[in-house]
C-alpha cells in the first residue's frame, strides 16, 4: 500500500509541495471512450455495414463525417482540459459530519469557455463548473467530514466529457490543502458553577439572551425590562419584577475539562466542550477553556472562539 | 457552480432532442404508410406538450401496449419485421416512443444514436444533392443536441457554432476515408427482397401500350459522353431487348442460345462512356453496333450488350462502336427459321396484303421499300393514344385505326415482312438523346424509349428498318416532343419549350451528374485509379491500410494543432521582469509589490541596488504607462546592465 501510495504521489505531484497553482499540461490529462462514446462506435460500425451492403456512396460519407466528429470532438474534450490553471484557495473549518468546502481557483487562459467541468474528492459528491473565456472562476470541492482534526485534500479526480459526451477526459490533482473539522458539538447546557462573577466590572444589566428567572425592580432598572405581565400575576401586591437573563458580559466563563463527566469517552467530552464554546460564544461571553496540559486563557469574540475549537480539534486523543 | 446530478435532463435540453427527432424521421413522411407517419407525429406533439407543461411522462406500462401496437400495424403493413422497409419503420416509431421516456442523459444519448441511425436510412429512398444537403443540415442539428446534452448550458447560437466547428473539422477525415478506405464492392449478403424496388426502364416484352406509358416518364435513362464529336442524331440507336417471339399481341425474347455475332465495321469507331441509372435488368443499352465491350460484358447473340449481373445501381461503362457496319451476313437456318414464325391462322389480311407486295416485287429489298412507302403515303397517325386492339391486333391496326405509337409500327412491320418470307424481328431501346451543353453529355431519357424493326437480307445480314421514321420522320430527326400532334399527353417536361427554363434544366441536370460521377461513382476501380495516379499502382488493402494510416494521422496532427495551439500572451515587461529577477535570482514573495522588493533587495545586497532600482522604475512605467513604447526599451536595457550573480 505505501509503496502504491508512493507511486501515485509521484504520478500525480502537485509541483514541488502542492501549494503553488499547476497548469494541466498534456502528461497530466488521460482520454478514454465513454459509455457513450462506445454506444456511437457501434452505431457507426452497423451503419458502415449497411453503407457496404447496400453500396450507398453518401452512407459512406456519413459515417466518415460521424467518425471525423468523434475525433475532433476528442481533441475539444481533451482541449477542454488542456491549459487550465488550478491554484489551491482556501478551507473553512467544519464540524464533523459537516461537508468541507476546499475552494480551488481556475483559471483560463484561453479564449473559449470550459464547460462541464466535474471535480470530484470523495465518492458521491462532485461539483461541476464552467470556467468562461480569459476569466477565472472558484470551486468548492465537497468532502465529507469523518474524525476531527486535520483533513488533508484527498486525491481530486477532474473529468468532463464535453462538448459531445464521446469521451471522458480526467485528470488527478493533489493540492495540498487541509481543513480543520471541529468535533461535532453535542448540545448540554453550560455548567452551573462554571459561571463566575467578576469583581467591580458588572454594569448593572443582564445578559439578554437566556431567560433565568425574575428578581425584584431596582429603582435604576429601565421600566423597558418590567415584566409587567408577570408582575400582575398577584393583583399588582408585589413589587415589579424584572425578567432576568443569563449570559452577558458581567461572567466570566470557566470552560474545563474538568467540569464534563469523567465517565465519559473522551471525545464524547470534547463535543461538550464544543458545544459549551459555541454557547458562550453566541451569547458574546468572556470564557476561558482549559483542556489537560493547555489553558486558553479567558477571552471572547471570533478569533478566541476559533482558537478554542482549534484546540478542542487538534486535542490529542 | 452546481452539484446536482449529472444524469438528470436540464429544462432546455429535450427542445433540442425534439428538433433533432423531427429533422431525422421527417423526410421519411415520404414513404412511410401514412398511419405511422401520423402516429409518429402524434407521439412527438405529445411529448412536447407534456415538456411544455411541464408534466410527468407516460409510465412504461402505457407505452408498452402502444409499441406492441405499432408493431403489429408494420407487420401488417410490410408483412415482414425484417426487411429494409420495415425496419427503418420500426425505427422511426422507436424514435417517436424514445421521446416519450426521456428521463435521464442516457435516454437523450439513445435518442442521439437513434438520430445519426435515421439520418442513414435516408440513403435507402435518395442519394441527390437536395438529400445530401438535408442531412447534412440535420446531422448538424442533431450533434448541436449532443452537445447541448453535455455542456450544462450554452446559449443556441454559441451551440450552433460549435457543431459546426465540429463538423468542419471533421470533414477532412471524411475525405481521407472517403478516398482511401478500402472500397468492398457488392453485398455483403443477400439483400431483403425489397432492396431495389421501384426502377423503371425497358421490359423484356413488349405489348401494344408498353413502351407509351414508359414515355411518359422524364426520367433519365442513362447518360452518354462521347470521346469525339458525337454521331448523327439518326444514328443513335441504343440497344435493349430484341423480340423473336410473337404469339399474336405479346413480343417476347427468345430462349434460344444463339451463336456468336460477325459484326463487320465499315466505318470509323467511336468510343463513349455510358452511366447507367439502376434498371434491374442486364442490357447496356449500347449503340449499335457495339464493338469495344467492358470487361464480364457479353454480347447475346443478337447485338446486345448485356453486364453479367443486373444492373441494381448507378453504373459506368467504357465501349465503343461503328455505327456503319454488317452482322452476320452469314445467318443459320434455325436462326432465319425463327424468325419467319407467326402465330397461325392470324392477321389474314396482313398476310394477304404481305403476300402482294412479294409477288409485285421479287428482291427483299424492293418489298421492305413498299411497305415503308405504304406506312408514308397512306393516312397513319403517329400518337401516344392509340385505340384498343382487337384479337387480330395487326390487321385492326393496318386496315382499321391506323393510329399508333413506335412498338405498333415496329410490330406491324415485322409481321408484314415475315409474312412476305423476310426474316424480321422487334428490336426495343432507345433512340436519339439530347446533348446538355453544360457538361457534354448526352442525356437518355424514358420518354426516348422506342421499338425498330431488323430485317436479314442476303449479303448484308441484319439491317436496320424503323417504320416509325416513316410515319413521323421528326421523331428520329428531333425527338419526341416534335414528333406527336398538339394536344398530347406529353410529359410536363417535355412540353417546356422556353429557352431560359430549357437552360435552368440544362444546369440542373449537369450538376446532378457531376455529383453522380464525382461523389457518388467513387468505386473500388476509381479508388484504383486515384492510387495509381498517387504513385501506389497495385494497391492492395495492405498499401492502402498503410496510406490510411499515414492520411488519417496527418489530418489529426492538422486538428490538434488548429484546436490546441494557443499562444500564452505573457505581457513582454512582465517577460523582463521575470528575467531580472532571475538574474539576480531573488524570488519575489507573494503579495510584495516590485517597489518593496526593491527595498528588501537594497538592504540584502547594496551592490545591486542602483542596477535593480533602475529596473522597478522602468518595470513600473512600461506596465502602466504602456502608451509610450521608451519605458520598454529603457526596461531593456536595464535588465541587460544588471550584473549576474552566481550565487543566491
Amino acid at each position: 500500500m505505501r509503496l502504491i501510495d508512493n507511486l501515485q504521489q509521484r504520478l500525480f505531484r502537485w509541483q514541488d509541495d502542492g501549494t503553488a497553482s499547476i497548469r494541466l499540461g498534456q502528461r497530466r490529462i488521460f482520454i478514454l471512450p465513454s459509455r457513450g462514446g462506445l454506444l456511437f462506435a457501434l452505431a457507426l460500425a452497423v451503419m458502415l455495414i449497411g453503407a457496404i451492403n447496400y453500396n450507398l456512396a453518401l452512407g459512406h460519407a456519413l459515417v466518415f463525417l460521424l467518425a471525423g466528429i468523434g475525433i475532433s470532438g476528442m481533441v475539444h474534450t481533451f482541449r477542454n482540459l488542456h491549459g487550465l490553471s488550478i491554484t489551491p484557495g482556501r478551507c473553512a473549518p467544519v464540524f464533523v459530519g459537516e461537508k468541507a468546502e476546499f475552494e480551488l481557483i481556475l483559471d483560463n487562459d484561453r479564449p473559449m469557455t470550459r464547460r462541464s467541468l466535474v471535480f470530484e474528492a470523495a465518492k458521491g459528491m462532485s461539483a461541476i463548473v464552467a470556467v468562461n473565456g480569459h476569466d477565472r472562476a472558484k470551486i468548492t470541492v465537497p468532502v465529507g467530514s469523518h474524525r476531527r482534526g486535520w483533513m488533508a485534500l484527498p486525491r481530486v479526480r477532474l473529468s468532463t466529457r464535453y462538448p459531445l459526451g464521446l469521451f471522458t477526459a480526467w485528470s488527478y490533482l493533489q493540492p495540498a490543502m487541509r481543513c480543520l473539522v471541529y468535533p461535532c458539538p453535542l448540545p448540554t447546557p453550560l455548567p452551573e458553577n462554571a459561571l463566575r462573577p467578576l469583581g467591580g466590572i458588572s454594569n448593572g444589566l443582564g445578559g439578554q439572551e437566556d431567560f433565568s428567572g425574575f428578581r425584584e425592580r431596582q429603582p435604576a432598572d429601565s421600566l423597558r425590562h418590567v415584566a409587567w405581565k408577570a408582575s400582575a400575576r398577584d393583583n399588582g401586591q408585589r413589587p415589579l419584577l424584572i425578567k432576568q437573563f443569563a449570559g452577558g458580559s458581567d461572567a466570566e466563563l470557566d470552560l474545563a475539562w474538568s467540569a464534563t463527566d469523567p465517565a465519559l469517552a473522551d471525545e464524547t467530552r470534547l463535543s461538550m466542550l464544543t458545544a459549551w464554546v459555541l454557547e458562550a460564544g453566541s451569547r458574546h461571553l468572556h470564557f476561558a477553556l482549559s483542556l489537560p496540559g493547555q489553558e486558553i486563557p479567558a477571552g471572547s469574540g471570533e478569533a478566541h472562539q476559533h482558537r478554542c475549537l482549534e484546540a478542542l480539534a487538534l486535542f490529542p486523543s | 457552480m452546481s452539484t446536482a446530478q449529472p444524469e438528470a435532463l436540464a429544462r432546455d435540453v429535450p427542445p433540442w432532442l425534439f428538433a433533432a427527432a423531427a429533422v431525422t424521421t421527417l423526410p421519411h413522411a415520404l414513404h412511410l404508410p401514412l398511419w405511422l407517419s401520423l402516429l409518429t407525429g402524434l407521439l412527438c406533439g405529445w411529448a412536447a406538450w407534456l415538456w411544455w407543461q411541464d408534466r410527468r411522462l407516460p409510465r412504461r406500462w402505457l407505452l408498452l401496449p402502444l409499441a406492441v401496437a405499432g408493431s403489429i400495424g408494420i407487420v401488417a403493413d410490410f408483412g415482414t419485421l425484417l426487411g429494409r422497409d420495415a425496419g427503418v419503420a420500426m425505427l422511426v416509431m422507436f424514435m417517436a416512443m424514445k421521446l416519450l421516456e426521456m428521463r435521464s442523459r442516457r435516454d437523450a444519448m439513445v435518442v442521439i444514436m437513434l438520430g445519426y441511425f435515421l439520418l442513414m436510412t435516408h440513403y435507402f429512398y435518395s442519394q441527390d444533392m437536395p438529400t445530401g444537403l438535408w442531412l447534412l443540415l440535420s446531422l448538424w442539428l442533431v450533434t448541436a443536441a449532443l452537445i447541448r446534452l453535455h455542456a450544462g448550458s450554452i446559449g443556441i447560437r454559441e451551440n450552433l457554432r460549435y457543431a459546426g466547428l465540429l463538423a468542419v473539422q471533421a470533414l477532412p477525415f471524411m475525405l481521407v476515408l472517403y478516398l482511401l478506405f478500402p472500397r468492398i464492392s457488392g453485398p455483403l449478403w443477400g439483400l431483403p427482397q425489397d432492396a431495389f424496388s421501384g426502377k423503371t426502364g425497358l421490359s423484356d416484352s413488349m405489348t401494344p401500350g408498353s413502351i407509351a406509358n414508359l414515355v411518359q416518364s422524364g426520367e433519365i435513362a442513362f447518360r452518354v459522353r462521347f470521346d469525339t464529336t458525337p454521331p448523327a442524331r439518326q444514328q443513335l440507336y441504343w440497344r435493349g431487348p430484341v423480340m423473336e417471339q410473337f404469339d399474336g399481341t405479346t413480343w417476347r425474347q427468345s430462349k434460344q442460345r444463339r451463336s456468336a455475332e460477325n459484326i463487320q465495321p465499315t466505318g470509323p469507331t467511336i468510343g463513349y462512356e455510358t452511366t447507367l441509372e439502376a434498371h434491374s435488368q442486364r442490357w447496356l443499352l449500347a449503340l449499335d453496333a457495339p464493338v469495344t465491350l467492358p470487361d464480364g460484358a457479353s454480347l447475346d447473340g443478337r447485338l446486345s450488350a448485356l453486364a453479367q449481373q443486373p444492373l441494381e445501381m448507378r453504373q459506368r461503362f467504357r465501349l465503343a462502336a461503328a455505327t456503319a457496319y454488317r452482322f452476320n451476313a452469314e445467318e443459320s437456318p434455325s436462326v432465319l427459321r425463327d424468325n419467319l414464325q407467326l402465330p397461325p391462322n392470324s392477321n389474314p389480311q396482313t398476310r394477304t396484303l404481305a403476300e402482294s407486295w412479294r409477288q409485285e416485287a421479287v428482291q427483299p429489298e424492293r418489298v421492305v421499300a413498299l411497305a415503308l412507302r405504304h406506312f408514308s403515303t397512306e393516312d397513319f397517325y403517329y400518337t401516344l393514344q392509340p385505340p384498343l386492339l382487337g384479337r387480330d391486333g395487326i390487321d385492326d391496326f393496318l386496315f382499321r385505326s391506323r393510329r399508333g405509337f413506335c412498338e405498333h409500327y415496329a410490330a406491324a412491320f415485322v409481321v408484314l415482312m415475315r409474312s412476305a418470307g423476310i426474316p424480321a424481328r422487334v428490336v426495343g431501346g432507345y433512340q436519339g438523346g439530347e446533348m446538355n451543353p453544360r457538361d457534354g453529355y448526352l442525356v437518355v431519357r424514358q420518354s426516348e424509349a422506342h421499338a425498330w424493326a431488323e430485317v436479314w437480307l442476303v449479303n448484308r445480314g441484319w439491317t436496320r428498318v424503323d417504320p416509325t421514321a416513316a410515319v413521323a420522320p421528326e421523331r428520329i430527326e428531333q425527338g419526341i416532343a416534335n414528333a406527336l400532334p398538339s394536344g398530347e399527353p406529353l410529359p410536363a417536361f417535355l412540353q417546356v419549350r422556353a429557352d431560359w427554363l430549357r437552360d435552368i434544366r440544362h444546369r440542373w441536370e449537369a450538376l446532378n451528374n457531376a455529383w453522380n460521377q464525382n461523389i457518388l461513382g467513387y468505386d473500388a476501380r476509381r479508388q484504383r485509379e486515384l492510387l495509381s495516379r498517387l504513385g501506389l499502382p497495385d494497391a492492395d488493402w495492405r498499401s492502402l491500410a498503410i496510406a490510411l494510416g499515414v492520411a488519417s494521422t496527418l489530418v489529426l496532427a492538422l486538428i490538434m494543432l488548429w484546436t490546441l495551439h494557443h499562444r500564452r500572451r505573457v505581457a513582454p515587461e512582465l517577460m523582463l521582469w521575470h528575467r531580472a529577477l532571475r538574474r539576480i535570482r531573488v524570488d519575489c514573495a507573494p503579495g510584495e509589490t516590485p517597489l518593496a522588493l526593491a527595498a528588501r533587495v537594497g538592504k540584502s545586497n547594496p551592490e545591486l541596488a542602483a542596477y535593480f532600482n533602475a529596473v522597478v522604475h522602468n518595470f513600473l512605467l512600461a506596465r502602466y504607462a504602456p502608451e509610450n513604447p521608451e519605458h520598454l526599451a529603457a526596461l531593456r536595457a536595464a535588465v541587460a546592465r544588471l550584473p549576474r550573480r552566481r550565487t543566491p
